[in-house]
């Protein structure tokens, strides 16, 4: 299965404030009663982004200047709570490819590696000035740089971090393991003929 | 030949790594895969579309919870998407094989509930699930992690997933708890003393006297939350009291089969002197009733204590997470937590839908009245746990006080069912997140506590001290 080498990502930021964002903000469980996950993309942020009555609130993502925006900004420990897959699924499929936090719970870094979405680390004042770039100049290109570890805006840059492993699978095409966890059949069987549990039916 | 000593959770890896990938994740087995319908319908669609099969049918376990309405049992449920999702769960598992525990079983019920109680859980397995609170069957010294849909795919394909592995910080509880004060006390406590992310990148190793002492509905109840506070993973060493709870379930071995896991769910408990990353230490007197009043379960308080306010921050953080908890909430910062009204009481849930949850409310809401004006339910966790509160009468002496006594499932933990609250209700819940909209209204206000804690709040109509409505005895 070869899959895309993600090396890079270009386009233009969109700040969403706040820490411990969780991913039943990020997308509600009433969204999530569904059997395939197409269409979530129009739910994010649903309840943040409407009053109770549906009126639009004016969220970041929503602003015409942030329409059409690919990458995402955010505060410390970003996407904790559930484990819904959902959450970066609804991230993606409203076309955001990489997301810059200052940190990310461990499951939501997980499924967006998964989903081949850089997750990428840095110091809050770097996010903010960022932010503030994207403020003053909405169509500013931002491109995260996962191999270099760096995010590049007009002229300027920040540094960033990434755990080895998702950098390496992101830059190395690798990022669904699917293909090679196959590959590891015949060897998790072995595994598994050595624990007794596995073979009680 | 004396080997370097080990926790039970490198044990537990060790035992269960198939391989090294490329990216220097490992290939971990996973022993057992429990699914339910959210979190699965997409991975059976992504291994229809890649012509996969379930490698290991008979080690993948799939039950009902989430949609399930709880005073709704003749299907097709009135909401069509609900059925739609009992559907295609009941579909795939009679395609690939699945064990399915349908309504029909007898054995339905919330996926971490059903594991334990069939004994499919065991000590020193791995174990794996869509749902973040999968750390409940850590409580039988198995690792077990929450997962998302892909990685359920992976588990369906090939019954191992990519894992980098976890730091272990052992937190240990000594000492007698106080009177009124419960495992889940124990856990808030340990939330707030750590925040929402202070586990991140740990599995959890809780020991001490206190976890000696408590029960396996007591060991789940905090394992359950670990992932609240940031930690993925947590588990007890397995005892006797492991031991003896897992005798006799369906999924239990038996015979000569029995004492050989005993012996070796033994030789997986952490080896003493064993390294740790971390270790915390707690006095179990420190430990009070507690309460949430923010909009995460690091948010909470001793019942005593005052709601926090702006002026008291530690950090400018921790000033903009209060100010933006108390705007929700609707709290006056600096007044008591204690008084605050209510209008529904929630006992229930994967943390706290257990037999012992409801037997501690029955006993003392025995005779007392939901106040006036209080919409009050009780769901138990699962169809067994609900044959076994009626077996005792308990659904009688909770249906007299006024509670609901509804059918198995999440319900109003997540409501993803019908159970929901309305406008900005405020919900004294025994569940396990007080997430901004996580009640089913989008400004629904839940206020975490123990069941003993729900049961005062709704005798009483507002946030109450348990110790002071009833003549609270436990430990």
């Amino acid at each position: 299965m070869a899959l895309a080498k993600i090396t890079s990502v270009s386009g233009r930021g969109v700040y969403v404030p706040g820490n411990d964002i969780d991913t039943d903000r990020i997308i509600p469980a009433r969204f999530m009663k569904c059997v395939v996950f197409d269409g979530l993309g129009e739910f994010l942020f649903y309840d943040v982004r409407h009053t109770p009555e549906g009126v639009p609130t004016g969220h970041p993502i929503d602003k015409p200047e942030h329409k059409g925006a690919t990458i995402l900004l955010s505060g410390a420990n970003f996407g904790c709570g559930s484990s819904r897959e959902h959450a970066p699924q609804a991230i993606h499929k409203a076309g955001f490819r990489a997301v810059i936090a200052e940190n990310f719970a461990e499951i939501f870094f997980g499924n967006s590696t998964t989903l081949g979405i850089p997750c990428v680390q840095a110091a809050r004042e770097d996010i903010a000035k960022v932010a503030a770039a994207i403020e003053k100049n909405p169509a500013l290109e931002v491109t995260v740089d996962v191999a270099a570890l760096e995010v590049r805006y007009g002229h300027d840059k920040i540094k960033i971090t990434q755990r080895e492993s998702a950098r390496d699978a992101l830059v190395n095409g690798r990022w669904d393991a699917i293909g090679d966890l196959i590959d590891g059949l015949p060897a998790a069987q072995a595994t598994a003929a050595k624990l007794p549990y596995m073979s009680a039916a | 030949m004396s080997a370097q000593p080990k926790s039970l959770f490198e044990k537990v890896w060790d035992a269960h790594t198939v391989r090294t990938l490329a990216n220097g994740q490992t290939q971990l087995l996973i022993g057992t895969h429990l699914i339910h319908e959210v979190t699965s319908p997409q991975a059976f669609g992504m291994l229809r579309d890649l012509g996969l099969k379930v490698a290991f049918p008979h080690r993948t376990f799939a039950t009902v919870d989430h949609i399930v309405p709880t005073n709704e049992l003749v299907e097709p449920y009135k909401d069509n998407l609900a059925q739609a999702m009992m559907d295609e769960l009941r579909k795939n598992c009679a395609q690939f094989g699945v064990t399915f525990f349908d309504r029909a079983s007898g054995k339905q019920g919330i996926v971490h509930i059903v594991g334990p109680e069939q004994g499919i859980t065991q000590p020193g397995t791995t174990i794996a699930c869509g749902d973040s609170h999968t750390s409940t069957h850590g409580a039988f010294g198995a690792i077990a992690f929450g997962i998302g849909t892909s990685q359920v795919r992976d588990v369906l394909a090939t019954q191992t997933m990519a894992l980098g592995a976890l730091k272990v910080r052992r937190i240990e509880v000594n000492g007698k708890l106080r009177a009124g004060v419960y495992a889940k006390d124990v856990i808030l406590h340990i939330i707030r003393l750590t925040g929402v992310n202070g586990g991140t990148g740990f599995a959890y190793e809780y020991a001490g006297s206190t976890f000696d002492a408590f029960t396996m509905e007591e060991r789940m109840t905090v394992c359950n939350m670990s992932i609240e506070g940031g930690a993925r993973v947590g588990y007890v060493n397995p005892d006797e009291t492991t031991f003896a709870y897992l005798k006799g379930r369906p999924y239990s071995p038996t015979g000569a089969a029995w004492d050989e896991a005993v012996t070796r769910w033994k030789s997986f408990a952490s080896d003493t002197g064993c390294r740790y990353d971390d270790i915390m230490v707690i006095d179990a007197a420190d430990i009070a009733p507690s309460v949430t009043w923010g909009i995460n379960p690091g948010q909470g308080i001793s019942i005593t204590e005052n709601i926090p306010s702006p002026e008291t921050a530690t950090s400018d953080d921790d000033r903009a997470g209060i100010i933006e908890a108390l705007e929700y909430m609707k709290l006056p910062a600096g007044k008591p937590i204690k008084g605050v009204k209510i209008n529904v009481a929630f006992l229930g849930s994967c943390t706290n839908g257990r037999l012992s949850d409801f037997q501690e409310v029955a006993k003392y809401i025995k005779g007392r009245k939901v106040a006036p004006g209080v919409r009050a339910i009780a769901v138990p966790g699962s169809q067994i746990v609900a044959l076994q509160c009626e077996n005792l009468g308990l659904d009688k002496i909770l249906a007299e006080a006024g509670f609901e006594w509804r059918a198995a499932g999440c319900s109003m933990c997540l409501a993803m069912n019908p159970d929901k609250l309305i406008g900005d209700e405020l919900c004294a819940s025994s569940s396990n997140r007080n997430f901004k909209g996580r009640q089913g209204s989008i400004t629904g206000r839940t206020v975490l506590m123990s069941p003993v804690m729900v049961a005062a709040a709704a005798v009483t109509g507002v946030v109450s001290d348990a110790r002071e409505v009833f003549a609270v005895t436990n430990n």
